[in-house]
């Protein structure tokens, strides 16, 4: 019994010093955006010994000829409708997939899901110039188009293995009672899947918020840059002076997310768990 | 089920079968055609296999950057599933405290390749960056990390062992559903703890390993943003990673052909990866219906 305590003690001290590790680095990025740049450099304590706003107020005004402020509100305007598109393909795809029977639905859907393991790499080129010669590039089009249409197996996936689980009693029951497809959709399905809904809607919010790569490829106009390529922006000019206001802007730019995560870390883990079982 | 519906079932997922044509398959097929050009964005001339022969005869470039993303690859993925195995097992074993647990682990893997975090990184590992002043706390003078050409891949591979959550998730998920009572059972019967995890947990456990080390490796071959913002590539070209080469070469240069004749091979690296796992899935990866 002592020898299972001791036991016990001892992984949970492995566990808590592992979290430390893994934490630290964050946590001490959090705090040191309220430090000067002179102590970022000097002192190892967590806290800042001399408190100040400074960096904040630098960061904010940015570097270039363009406030921080735009690159939010670019995000968000990137973001909110890439979810929403997504959230509304996926439904539709996945309803298609798990409630109809037609010719050709195992090939289509085995195929959609080989789509998940091919490498980005291979199609990025071509999708680029295909963009281009619609006149979307410095725009928000290409996000919102591929949201449109499914592109990530991974939401539509995601909820086929949901609503996979919903007995199909279910949509007998309103079917006697004269819904057709669309309704048991909107008033069976839908209502029942809320949860998986909004593990899809999570982590699309998260990728597209923290997407780098598409960005990069997509907007080269300053006024339009998201977030993540304002940051960049930061990096470039002033990598030698004024860390603390780089810190500072990486800070905001995670808050949303990690806000997002600490509140509704539930969906998070649900949405990953689902998809990784079977197949 | 009605006879409209037959069709019905083709307009529901009539957003991915046109994104599919499209987003996907249009542009791997003229990826193909373009390896065989010289694309300019504005003139296209065939070529043949011209751009195939020069990245094999003449590119010492290629040759380089494929080297430092297979060694990138073979050490991260590898080392991330461990640590992420390891970490859910201890998990797994937690009564108290779970969900902070649970966040602090996750967490890195949910900022994914954010800007931050290479901020974060590369002040980590700056030379009067944080890591070297925890150090030189306890009286070491470390060193430059990212400006040492032997150290900085290795270095880079640290980050996608923080980021292990996301295949940590799934192994905390499989491990809830290996029966408690075979495992007991085992015990019971005088099995070692060591024996018990390599006879029931592994293999029960092995279809998501299998699904990690996969999905891993597809992404880790790939890896740009991390080495594009935090050494852009150096020092002396030592993270100028596989992606890297071809990024420049397509958006840079503007090289389209030559560039997409380096993706096809990235692709037919990949897939001949895949294939070999696939393979070599039928010794180790039980699914449930053959035990």
């Amino acid at each position: 019994m002592v020898k299972r305590k001791i036991k016990k003690a001892g992984l949970y001290i492995v566990v808590t010093a592992t979290a430390v590790i893994m934490g630290y680095p964050l946590l001490w990025l959090f705090f040191a955006a309220f430090k000067d740049n002179a102590e970022i450099f000097t002192s190892i304590a967590l806290l800042p010994e001399k408190f100040t706003l400074e960096g904040f107020i630098n960061g904010w005004k940015s570097t270039a000829a363009v406030p921080f402020s735009l690159f939010l509100l670019n995000s968000c305007k990137m973001v909110a409708p890439t979810v929403l598109l997504t959230a509304a393909s996926a439904c539709l795809v996945a309803y298609g997939f798990s409630r109809f029977e037609f010719a050709g639905r195992k090939v289509l859907f085995t195929v959609m899901l080989s789509t998940m393991m091919l490498p980005n790499t291979v199609i990025m080129i071509p999708r680029y110039i295909l963009f281009n010669n619609f006149g979307w590039l410095n725009s928000y089009i290409p996000f919102y188009i591929m949201a449109a249409m499914a592109a990530n197996p991974f939401f539509t996936y995601l909820l086929v293995q949901f609503f996979r689980g919903i007995p199909a009693d279910l949509d007998e029951a309103a079917y006697i009672d004269g819904a057709g497809k669309w309704q048991i959709l909107i008033r069976v399905i839908l209502p029942l899947a809320k949860a998986p809904i909004v593990s899809a809607a999570l982590f699309q919010t998260v990728w597209t918020w923290n997407d780098f790569f598409n960005p990069l490829l997509y907007i080269d106009r300053v006024k339009a840059y998201p977030v993540s390529l304002g940051l960049r922006l930061a990096i470039d000019a002033d990598s030698v002076v004024n860390w603390n206001s780089i810190i500072a802007m990486s800070c905001v730019s995670l808050l949303p997310v990690v806000l997002l995560f600490v509140f509704l870390q539930k969906y998070f883990v649900q949405g990953i768990a689902t998809t990784g079982m079977k197949n | 089920m009605h006879k409209k519906d037959k069709y019905l079932g083709y307009l529901y997922i009539a957003p991915w079968l046109a994104g599919f044509l499209i987003l996907t398959l249009y542009p791997f097929v003229v990826s193909l055609i373009y390896s065989f050009t010289d694309y300019d964005m504005f003139h296209i001339s065939f070529t043949g296999l011209a751009n195939y022969k020069n990245i094999f005869t003449q590119d010492k470039t290629f040759l380089s950057s494929l080297l430092k993303t297979l060694l990138y690859t073979g050490i991260s993925v590898p080392l991330k599933l461990c640590s992420a195995l390891l970490v859910a097992l201890m998990l797994n074993k937690l009564r108290r405290c779970r969900g902070i647990y649970y966040t602090v682990f996750y967490l890195p893997s949910i900022l994914g390749s954010s800007v931050a975090l290479a901020v974060l990184w590369k002040y980590v590992f700056k030379k009067d960056g944080l890591l070297n002043l925890l150090l030189g706390a306890a009286g070491i003078s470390g060193p430059n990390w990212l400006g040492n050409p032997d150290l900085v891949l290795y270095v880079m591979m640290l980050l996608p062992l923080w980021q292990m959550g996301a295949p940590m998730v799934l192994f905390l998920a499989a491990l809830k559903n290996v029966p408690a009572d075979i495992t007991e059972a085992a015990k019971i019967d005088g099995a070692r703890p060591l024996q018990v995890f390599k006879n029931i947990t592994l293999p029960m456990i092995s279809p998501i390993i299998f699904f990690n080390m996969i999905m891993q490796t597809i992404e880790i071959i790939q890896i740009f943003t991390p080495a594009y913002l935090i050494t852009k590539g150096g020092p002396v070209k030592q993270t100028y990673l596989y992606s890297l080469y071809l990024y420049d070469t397509a958006f840079r240069d503007m090289k389209i052909g030559y560039a997409s004749a380096l993706s096809w091979i990235l692709f037919t690296v990949i897939i001949s990866f895949t294939l070999i796992f696939f393979a070599l899935s039928k010794k180790w990866v039980y699914y449930g219906d053959e035990v």
